[in-house]
């Protein structure tokens, strides 16, 4: 009776739901995007590995590597995690092609089709950043955008892992509508914004474009804002099992977040300020901090899908004041 | 069943409509690739290019508005010397671990802050002001930069701006040069830079600082925190002393001709 009345109230132009009527679970599309999303994730701790090692511009040049296109240098020093990330983005730039192609053929709905598409743009896009980072020399911004995006990508990645899975396409969601201002959904939009927000801060320290206090500040914004998100969504919502587990979920990677970073801290800000070199308990608890920091702002992003899908906003809300009563207009 | 049909019908109309689609935005999403991937080509080789032209520029620029350089009299010529004091405890040097690369095998300590017996090395000591607006031929014969043991010889390096450096390796494996310069473009060479980090990026720990002045009046303290600047002209001068970690001091010295002076100075750890 909720997946009806869902039906009902939410009719898209096209008269289906975010749950496309056509939808049909393909399994070896959901494997490929869920291997898709683990290397990409495998990328991103590639690409803090690099940066925690100071090894960003051990490959001097880009698109080449010591000038040959195909060639593996000798992976010693700070070369090997240099190109070993490039080559894991190599193929994560490989499977999004095929995973885009694979759903153009495949998947019939418009919209995730579109999704796999923006996946290579951003892929792409991430590419050519990560060259130009090289190519000028680490500047911090762009190397901070290298890192914003690479979070990004992941979270697409995640989220056509999520379109494609068995549950999302057959299940008949449960639906309880949002009352409460501001709303759940409202409530995940600006936890994913305050996360973003934080990603820039830790990426700008990380690249040496701004001191660490701004970052360590608004990990404060983020706790308070992540906290309310989940026990908004824990104490109204927690018989809905998707947006139960991930609030859980939210809220321990939260806790094991600002453990990760206090332990980041000490060992890069304060033991590791006089280092000669990167010293291997502060590459393992920043890497584990940007790793874990990824999972974060994709479970967020996967709970604002959820919420979107489980919770929405009341219909009177949803509609302006005139379509509502068109003898008014 | 009823619901089943109008699905299957829509499903023909989609994938009809579909397959149009496809053909359109391959081309589009090609076309716009193509077009976007020459622009960056484009747009990157331009910037290259626009540096490049740039630093000739003014590396000929100011090689044409350089007056010739001012002779100094040898027979009048005075010298500077003395010795630079650590104050306090020494610092442990940090350790290298250079595990990461086998083809490195050189000493296993950072020289940030070598100290032996109270005196401090690596001290770079140069003629700050009291030159005027003398000018001086670079030397023609370049200095050494050498890479051994994954370490850098000599860690603090004087060179005279547009003097050449010849960088060597004599290490089994790469190294980058990579200079971090403040003031001057990467490796310009026109302008003083005091303290110019250079790193290598394979192996991090390797680090040295080469500094760029305009007169030849320069030295580096060695390991019995001595130095040496012989050739003075007779007159006022600050003398600058900077260690990389310890911050900068000036001294005040005057000089007779044919005169030796010798000004000695003292660091105190940081935050002392």
């Amino acid at each position: 009776m909720p997946a009806l009345q869902s039906r009902l109230f939410f009719p898209d132009p096209r008269g289906t739901t975010l749950k496309a009527i056509a939808a049909t679970y393909n399994r070896g599309l959901h494997r490929f995007a869920v291997i898709l999303a683990c290397w990409t994730f495998l990328l991103i701790i590639a690409g803090a590995l690099v940066t925690s090692n100071d090894a960003g511009l051990s490959v001097p040049d880009w698109p080449t590597s010591f000038g040959s296109l195909y060639k593996i240098p000798k992976l010693v020093g700070g070369v090997k995690f240099e190109h070993i990330h490039r080559m894991i983005a190599q193929g994560a730039g490989l499977l999004t092609i095929i995973l885009a192609v694979w759903m153009w053929r495949a998947e019939k709905r418009r919209w995730l089709r579109m999704l796999a598409i923006a996946a290579v743009g951003t892929v792409i896009a991430q590419g050519i950043l990560g060259g130009l980072t090289v190519l000028f020399f680490l500047p911090a911004p762009i190397s901070s955008a290298h890192a914003a995006l690479a979070q990004t990508f992941f979270c697409i990645a995640v989220a056509m892992a999520v379109f494609t899975g068995r549950r999302w396409i057959e299940e008949v969601p449960r639906v309880e509508f949002d009352q409460r201002r501001p709303s759940l959904f409202t409530l995940t939009l600006l936890s994913i914004f305050v996360l973003y927000v934080q990603l820039i801060l830790g990426a700008m320290f990380r690249h040496h474009g701004l001191s660490w206090w701004p970052h360590v500040v608004h990990a404060a914004v983020v706790s308070f804002v992540l906290a309310w998100t989940a026990v908004r969504a824990l104490s109204v919502y927690s018989e809905i099992e998707a947006i139960r587990r991930l609030s859980i979920l939210m809220l321990s990677l939260v806790i094991a977040q600002l453990c990760l970073g206090f332990t980041a801290f000490l060992t890069r800000v304060s033991w590791g300020k006089d280092a000669a070199q990167p010293e291997l308990p502060m590459v393992i608890s920043t890497v584990t901090h940007v790793a874990v920091g990824a999972l974060l702002l994709a479970t967020t992003v996967v709970l604002a899908i959820q919420v979107w899908r489980h919770v929405p906003v009341a219909f009177e809300e949803r509609v302006p004041q005139a379509e509502q009563n068109p003898s008014a207009a | 069943m009823l619901a089943h049909r109008p699905r299957a019908g829509m499903k023909f109309l989609i994938t009809t409509k579909r397959e149009g689609d496809i053909i359109m935005n391959r081309k589009h999403w090609t076309i716009l690739a193509s077009m976007l991937a020459v622009c960056a080509l484009l747009l990157l080789a331009g910037c290259n290019k626009k540096e490049n032209t740039e630093q000739s520029n003014n590396s000929a620029t100011e090689q044409q508005a350089q007056p010739a350089a001012t002779p100094i009299d040898p027979a009048t010529a005075a010298t500077v010397n003395g010795t630079v004091k650590f104050d306090g405890t020494a610092p442990k040097p940090a350790k290298i671990d250079m595990s990461q690369d086998p083809g490195c095998k050189g000493t296993n300590e950072a020289e940030s802050v070598v100290v032996s017996g109270g005196d401090l090395a690596n001290v770079f000591v140069y003629v700050k002001d009291g030159l005027g607006n003398r000018s001086f031929d670079a030397p023609k014969d370049p200095v050494v930069l050498d890479q051994k043991g994954c370490q850098y010889h000599p860690h603090v390096l004087g060179v005279m701006a547009g003097q050449t450096v010849d960088i060597k390796n004599d290490d089994p494996t790469t190294h980058n040069i990579h200079p971090t310069p403040k003031d001057n473009r990467e490796w310009n060479e026109s302008r003083e830079e005091i303290m110019l980090p250079v790193k290598c990026n394979q192996h991090p720990w390797m680090k040295m600082y080469v500094n760029v002045v305009k007169s030849p009046f320069f030295a580096v303290t060695d390991k019995s925190g001595k130095y040496e600047i012989k050739g003075l002209p007779p007159g006022d001068y600050t003398l600058g002393f900077v260690h990389e970690k310890l911050g900068e001091q000036d001294q005040k010295v005057t000089v007779a001709p044919k005169e030796t002076k010798t000004v000695d100075t003292s660091f105190k750890a940081a935050g002392e």
